[in-house]
């Protein structure tokens, strides 16, 4: 007789018996143990047929190949970058892959990207060895002047984009600054006033301390429309 | 030597209070206190991050470090003396392997994990206290890992089979043997083993049941404080 | 993370990043013997996010030749790597160094603590106080957050007891409080494009091109200061911040109250 032990979007933690019996099969965040299913970190429950996930709530970034992210230029080669894209280890990005200019031999890099500025980016591939490449070659991806860049939970950039963008043009809208979410869990700012800008972080914010949660774009909504009316006066 | 009841009035099978909490270094990835008795401990993680130099990378593993230090101010009598010592090095090597069995760091070939232990106040346990704290820092953190691990000293005052000893305990005149353990609480596996002391087969075998017994207690502390970090914004 | 631009471009509009006021602290609290069962006194001070614990213990030690009759102290910090990725382990950093020789000075120097009151025997025995201080978690201001710690842990303090052979009995305490007479608080302003600021985060020290400590004694006088960053500041400029701290630090000695 197999069991489910947990409930869809209960909070566990490492070692927690999600199920027992052979009908469930462990999916993300979780591993098999004789007949049990059980969690291996701390998160949110999600059953997803008989595949029993764990969804993280805590955790460093992983880079996944095609994952759009923010980073910062460290450093420099005479034909590659070395980015800092939230991971144990940096990235980088060759010239090939930074721009369709030509760049003689011997030119300086600092010309196209220099140290300290950051870039909107997208990993090409990753190697199991933790080696990630980086291109700048897809619409969109550009270098991020001015603004501020904020870092939450990488799990949690997903309830902050929202479904089909909603919660971020939600923020948009109603902060009326320009922002982007990386994958890696940095997100870039750029508003009329620091206000707006505190704004937006904190709604920002709100979604990474509550994104385990239900009616989040409700709560988001409500603290936004409160927040507004008080820049207002 | 008897040792008919304990001095803090306890019973043989019982811990001192404890208190967990998780979340209370804001700068670092994952961190908690834990409390058992007066000894306070601290634990951050941080990483996973470049590690150098580099011979000591693993190519299919992320390093884990740990760092067990006792505040200056935190022993029972004379100032401690800051920096690493002799004592400290080897705890934090044997902190580090009471985790290797449940820490799945795959995910971060060549880099290292690092878990700072610091002692606010001790009152004996200290090891074990640190890894209670280290084990929920490591969770909060999002690691991987198979179970949490509990840790508690169990032993010999006298004749006595008690667990959880004090540091007035430790000292009894009439003798005590202090083994602090780790525990995987799922699977009752030790992955920490230490004896300070004289003690008979039957006496130690005796011992470590109390002790695994006492574990569990720790292991419900543990999943509460856990669950309370993210407890307030479920009814919310 | 935020660049030293944007802070610049937030405080030229005349405002901080978290809303608050160029002169306005974060919230203060002050927790005493919070490490008692082992140190002879203990506190923890909290500044927003940063959070800081001291101890002090006492030690039977024998005087300097030129003062037979005067205990002493040894303030210590140790940033430790558990309170910042900006921290790392081994032999203390010269920002360590710097923190603890000016807190130190800030006690020392107002003749805050009565050197001869920790005279035992005169020429053979003295007390020596050890004030050690831990960040917990570094977000900012530890300046003013060791000074504050440390004053906290010494008012908590008292001296353990001594056996008949004049030996340090740590088990047992009295109800004999150090000889604390005065309370030497101090206020660092920050320069930062321009403006002048009190109890900075992390991201607004770093943006910071200079920062005077000043240490003022109940009635007013200035103990100790210390000059950091590497933007030089002028006269007017010193005064206008030694009219901000000594404000501040009016402030500051109320949590005492």
């Amino acid at each position: 007789m197999s069991k489910l032990i947990v409930e869809e979007r209960q909070v566990v933690i490492p070692g927690d018996v999600l199920a027992e019996g052979m009908d469930f099969l462990p999916g993300k965040g979780a591993f098999r143990e004789g007949d049990n299913i059980i969690s291996s970190r701390l998160g949110i429950s999600n059953i997803s047929g008989r595949i029993l996930n764990v969804n993280p709530l805590a955790g460093r970034y992983v880079p996944r190949r095609d994952d759009v992210v923010i980073g910062y230029i460290k450093d420099m080669s005479y034909s590659s970058w070395f980015v800092d894209v939230g991971y144990a280890y940096e990235a980088s990005l060759s010239m090939k892959d930074a721009t369709a200019d030509f760049i003689e031999r011997g030119s300086s890099l600092s010309d196209y990207f220099a140290i300290g500025e950051i870039i909107l980016t997208r990993i090409s591939n990753v190697t199991k060895e933790g080696n990630i490449d980086l291109t700048m070659k897809a619409p969109g991806l550009r270098k991020l002047h001015s603004g501020k860049i904020i870092e939450i939970t990488a799990s949690k950039i997903p309830r902050v984009v929202g479904k089909q963008g909603s919660m971020i043009s939600l923020i948009k809208d109603k902060t009326g600054c320009s922002i982007f979410a990386g994958q890696n869990g940095r997100i870039w700012i750029k508003g009329a006033s620091p206000e707006a800008e505190k704004l937006a972080t904190d709604a920002i914010q709100l979604i990474n301390d509550k994104a385990h949660t239900s009616g989040l774009t409700e709560k988001v909504g409500v603290f936004l429309e409160k927040h507004t009316l008080e820049m207002q006066k | 030597m008897k040792y008919t009841k304990r001095l803090d009035g306890r019973k043989f099978d019982e811990l001192r209070p404890m208190k967990a909490e998780v979340g209370v270094v804001k700068n670092a990835v994952g961190s908690a206190r834990f409390q058992i008795g007066k000894t306070v401990a601290i634990a951050a993680v941080y990483g996973p991050k470049d590690l150098f130099p580099k011979f000591l990378q693993k190519p299919q593993n992320a390093l884990l470090r740990c760092y067990y230090n006792m505040m200056a101010f935190s022993g029972s009598g004379e100032r401690v003396r800051p920096g690493a010592n002799r004592r400290s090095k080897e705890i934090s090597m044997v902190i580090e392997k009471a985790f290797e069995p449940v820490l799945d760091l795959s995910e971060f070939p060549k880099a290292v994990v690092d878990v700072y232990i610091e002692l606010i106040q001790t009152d004996a346990g200290t090891r074990c206290a640190g890894i209670c704290a280290a084990s929920l820092a490591l969770a909060d953190a999002g690691f991987d890992m198979k179970d949490l691990v509990c840790a508690v000293s169990c032993g010999l005052v006298g004749d006595q089979v008690v667990v959880d000893l004090d540091k007035t305990e430790e000292d009894f005149e009439g003798g005590a043997v202090d083994i602090p353990i780790a525990m995987l609480p799922r699977t009752g596996e030790i992955t920490l083993l230490q004896l300070d002391g004289e003690i008979s087969k039957d006496d130690l075998k005796k011992a470590i049941e109390a002790g695994k017994e006492a574990c569990q207690k720790i292991y419900e502390i543990q999943k509460a404080a856990l669950r309370a970090k993210y407890a307030q914004e479920v009814v919310a | 993370m935020v660049s030293r631009e944007y802070i610049e471009s937030v405080i030229a509009k005349q405002m901080r990043m978290d809303g608050r006021k160029f002169d306005e602290y974060r919230p203060i609290t002050i927790e005493y013997g919070i490490s008692s069962k082992s140190a002879e006194g203990s506190a923890r001070v909290k500044i927003g996010d940063t959070e800081v614990v001291a101890g002090v213990k006492l030690e039977l030690g024998t005087p300097f030749s030129d003062k037979p009759d005067e205990g002493s102290i040894m303030v210590n910090v140790e940033l430790l790597p558990l309170s910042s990725t900006l921290f790392e382990s081994g032999p203390p950093s010269i920002d360590a160094i710097e923190l603890s020789r000016v807190t130190d000075r800030g006690i020392r120097e107002s003749n805050a603590l009565d050197f001869k009151k920790l005279c035992v025997k005169t020429g053979e025995k003295v007390w020596l106080v050890f004030i050690d201080i831990y960040p917990i978690n570094a977000g900012g201001n530890l300046f003013d957050a060791c000074n504050l710690v440390t004053l906290a842990a010494l008012r908590d303090a008292v001296f353990p007891a001594l056996t008949a052979e004049n030996k340090v009995d740590y088990s047992k305490k009295t109800k004999t409080k150090l000889p604390l007479s005065k309370l030497p608080i101090a206020c660092t302003v920050w320069k930062v494009h321009n403006e002048f600021i009190v109890d900075p985060t992390i991201e607004e020290e770093l943006a910071a091109h200079a920062r005077l400590s000043t240490v003022f004694t109940d009635d007013g006088k200035i103990c100790a200061m210390q000059k950091g960053g590497e933007s030089p500041l002028t006269s007017e400029e010193i005064s206008t911040i030694l009219d901000l701290a000594e404000r501040k630090t009016q402030e500051l000695r109320r949590h005492f109250k």
